[in-house]
């Protein structure tokens, strides 16, 4: 594996996927603080736990964006020599260079770095309620629904970023 | 639970949303701004290797943050209207992810 491989798949397979496959939990973990629903005890566990995990999804979809945006995405943007035909080393001439696969770079590649961004801004604000409020939270429907609300547009917009990446990787990987 | 938790104010909460609107909707406009600039894409490339994308999400981070700091200075210890805000926050979120969508900036500035 050479250290553009260990970089593109750190930034999407660790960081990203962290993000993705958390999300899941934490959601579940934040509808779940309900009053009616838990003892105090349990409460406090919960939610503990929910503000370590949390703060480690934004920190691993900050990682992604960053480590994505600054090693991985200069290598898919460097511009070939002139002259050079084999594009193999050029993700993106070599998309665009193709009727067929130009899409991947003009609409996935396109959206995909744009809107990771919206991700760790939305994941870090929903860490910083769940920080704020903590156990409190139970008794706070509106500001839980608010916080879920802003957690699915985390995940969508790293849901994006992870699809096209892992699409536009299968079609021009970056060696 | 402590009462003092469940009666702390929604102020900075409500800063933190509003930021994370902010910040999604600079880096929309910023975005369409430099598909319809050339010379805003310029002055936004603030990082050869990386292009304009580094001045258009760094603008979306550092209004994300500054964004917070004023807003939190502002409403820290205040009970907000809640809902108003969270819902301001959320159609700011929604301009960042128009904006960043390719299909919208061939809509409004022609091209494919």
């Amino acid at each position: 594996m050479s250290a553009n491989d260990l970089w593109t798949t750190t930034h999407g397979m660790v960081f990203g996927f962290i993000f993705l496959l958390g999300f899941a939990g934490a959601l579940v973990g934040v509808y779940m603080m309900k009053a009616e629903w838990l003892t105090t005890e349990g409460t406090n566990a919960n939610v503990n736990r929910l503000r370590v995990f949390l703060w480690l999804l934004a920190a691993a979809v900050w990682a992604a964006v960053f480590t994505g945006t600054y090693i991985v995405y200069p290598w898919y943007r460097a511009a070939p020599p002139e002259g050079l035909t084999d594009l193999a080393n050029f993700p993106r001439y070599l998309l665009l260079a193709n009727e067929s696969t130009a899409f991947w770079h003009s609409f996935g590649m396109e959206w995909k770095e744009h809107v990771a961004f919206i991700s760790p801004m939305a994941a870090t604000v929903v860490a910083f309620v769940v920080q704020y409020y903590g156990a409190a939270l139970t008794r706070k429907p509106e500001i839980r629904r608010w916080v879920m609300i802003f957690f699915t547009v985390a995940f969508f917009a790293a849901a994006v970023a992870g699809i096209f990446g892992a699409f536009i990787t299968k079609a021009a990987p970056i060696r | 639970m402590a009462t003092t938790e469940i009666n702390k104010p929604n102020g900075p909460v409500a800063a933190a949303l509003l930021a994370g609107g902010i910040g999604s909707a600079v880096l929309g406009l910023a975005t369409i701004s430099v598909e319809a600039s050339a010379a805003i894409k310029t002055a936004l490339n603030w990082y050869n290797p990386v292009g304009s994308l580094m001045g258009k999400s760094s603008l979306g981070i550092i209004a994300f943050f500054l964004s917070w700091v004023i807003l939190n200075t502002i409403w820290k210890g205040k009970e907000t209207n809640f809902s108003r805000i969270a819902a301001i926050a959320l159609v700011l979120v929604a301009v960042g992810l128009i904006f960043t969508f390719p299909p919208v900036w061939h809509l409004l500035l022609g091209g494919e």
